[in-house]
């Protein structure tokens, strides 16, 4: 663990009449995974859209590697090199799996050697280059989306519940991609439900309730503390229900 | 990972299921028949159906710029007319100037005076479309309601603005010299300035077909459409998009202005606003922010239009809204609904 890539600190966001994030401090630091936990509704989705400037905090600061991008547009974050896949994966359904990709690419045509990486990764996008993006499936979608946010090398990925309501085998599928490309030098900043897998591929972990930070540390710290688990995913779970 | 966990789900829907989805392509040809069999002589039909495929494709030219304005980014254009008229006095102004080349029996400097005229108004409408997305449109992004009450406001200070610049009369121009007439086939006359129309909207909407699907800026249209805000987190700048697109959409509509002032031979300044009904209806038919669905919804209201106009001309006014009523009891969205990411 060494200096912060990402820090948000104090950071509130209101959507219309709702206050979702109430004093968000977050540190993600350089490399690796860090996992961010919490029940529906806890503010997870809001704060990664805070940090790619799709919605704008009122109050507190995000900073980027050393530079201020709070007040940022999207388009400026993105391209200071901070991609997104959003929950719902944001596949373009009218365009084919090639266009979706050619779209990423923002640097200029697609490095051939990283693409058969990425293809190597997700075999999906190899299988359907040329298809509608709108035939693939929910598990193919979410490769494409993932494989859309390092067609080219980013500083950092946010991606929100990438196993969110996939098949079991699809799952392991992500999670050994993700674990490879947490190799390269890209940071993740992962929003996850499911404790096993965040739990095999976290370095670090949050946990957010009702728009809080209210546990921060090291992934192993939490895996081996039974208790602890229990308090937090306990707490979650109450709350969930 | 192996190829068995991701193994390919595409499902091929069953063929009735893949006709009904190609269906609204066939639904020209089958109102062009069911004219023929109405109309009953085949030179009347040909001469009806070249005039609705004409009124229908300028109809198109005006109606794009609107339907990918509110596809890319939900604003509800109702000044779109101001930019038909205004491109309609600036062709004629041009034509004017012209009187020379339009006059003059060469086929050549005819079509050269029209070929000013419709690049002058284009230039025209497409800096007026700067001038009223930055000063009208963009305080209101994604408030329905105010950009109907704003926009007609637009409408009618460009109305004004034309009284101004050229006067309360309504203009006339007559169309060039070898643009007059008909060819005679067997026993249908058809106007040559009809199959003028016909080409330029053919043409106009192949080259638009292949921006959208084959260049990087069309691409970035079609999935700013779907979700702009994947976009934009992407790195594009939507609204830079949206304002080329707004200004590509206002310079089509002055284009259809010159063509549609030319097929009438007379302008006013209200023309638009008359006009914008059928492209309003056009637009619904076809899908709001389809292209495809606009063109073939265009060519369907022109044929209508035409065929009731000599079957029952009392009932040419209702036809139109008539086949609106009736595809949006078949499809709700209209002919290809755009799918939109929520």
């Amino acid at each position: 663990m060494s200096e912060p890539l990402l820090q948000l600190s104090g950071v509130h966001t209101h959507i219309g009449p709702y206050h979702i994030l109430q004093g968000v401090d977050l540190t993600v630091p350089k490399g690796g995974v860090s996992v961010l936990l919490g029940r529906n509704g806890a503010g997870k989705s809001t704060t990664l859209r805070t940090i790619m400037g799709l919605w704008t905090a009122s109050s507190g600061s995000i900073t980027f590697q050393g530079r201020d991008i709070t007040r940022m547009e999207t388009p400026a974050i993105s391209r200071s090199g901070i991609a997104f896949v959003p929950e719902n994966m944001g596949i373009f359904t009218d365009l084919t799996v090639a266009e979706n990709m050619t779209l990423a690419a923002t640097k200029g045509p697609i490095d051939p050697k990283r693409l058969a990486w990425i293809q190597e990764l997700f075999p999906p996008v190899r299988t359907f280059w040329n298809s509608s993006a709108g035939t693939l499936s929910g598990g193919q979608k979410q490769m494409l989306a993932v494989s859309r946010a390092i067609v080219e090398s980013r500083v950092l990925i946010l991606i929100d519940e990438p196993t969110k309501g996939l098949a079991p085998a699809i799952i392991n599928a992500m999670t050994d991609a993700l674990k490879e490309l947490k190799e390269t030098d890209t940071t993740i900043l992962l929003v996850e439900q499911n404790f096993a897998m965040a739990s095999s591929i976290g370095d670090t972990v949050a946990v957010m309730d009702d728009g809080r930070i209210i546990h921060d540390g090291d992934m192993a710290e939490m895996v081996a503390d039974k208790e602890l688990q229990e308090r937090l995913m306990g707490l979650s779970l109450e709350a969930h229900q | 990972m192996s190829e068995a966990t991701i193994k390919p789900r595409i499902e091929k829907a069953p063929l009735g299921e893949r006709m009904i989805e190609k269906l609204p392509v066939v639904l020209v040809p089958a109102l062009a028949m069911l004219g023929l069999i109405a109309v009953g002589n085949p030179a009347t039909w040909l001469t009806l159906t070249v005039a609705g495929l004409a009124m229908g494709l300028m109809i198109f030219i005006m109606a794009s710029g609107l339907t990918v304005v509110f596809g890319l980014m939900d604003v509800i254009n109702f000044g779109h007319g101001a930019f038909i008229s205004v491109g309609a006095f600036v062709g004629f102004t041009v034509l004017i100037w012209l009187g020379g080349w339009t006059s003059s029996p060469s086929v050549f400097l005819n079509l050269s005076a029209v070929f000013m005229a419709i690049l002058v108004a284009m230039l025209a409408t497409a800096l007026m479309g700067y001038a009223f997305e930055r000063v009208i449109v963009m305080p209101v992004y994604g408030e329905h309601l105010k950009q109907i009450l704003v926009t007609m406001g637009g409408l009618i200070v460009a109305q004004q603005l034309i009284y101004v610049f050229w006067g309360p009369d309504e203009m006339h121009v007559a169309r060039p010299e070898s643009l007059q007439g008909s060819f005679v086939l067997g026993e249908a006359a058809v106007e040559k300035y009809r199959l003028v129309a016909v080409g330029i909207g053919v043409v106009l909407f192949v080259a638009m077909r292949y921006v959208l699907k084959s260049t990087r800026i069309g691409l970035l249209v079609r999935a700013g459409v779907e979700n702009g805000e994947m976009v934009e987190a992407l790195g594009y700048r939507v609204r830079r998009l949206f304002l080329m697109v707004f200004m590509a959409g206002s310079a089509l509509a002055g284009l259809g202005g010159v063509m549609w002032g030319l097929y009438q031979e007379t302008i006013t300044a209200h023309m638009g606003q008359e006009i914008m009904v059928l492209v309003f209806i056009v637009v619904i038919i076809g899908g709001l922010g389809s292209v495809e669905g606009c063109f073939i919804g265009a060519l369907l209201v022109g044929l209508l239009s035409n065929y009731t106009a000599f079957l029952a001309p009392k009932v040419a006014l209702v036809s139109t809204i008539g086949l609106m009523v009736i595809i949006l009891m078949w499809r709700p969205q209209g002919l290809y609904p755009v799918v939109k990411a929520k």
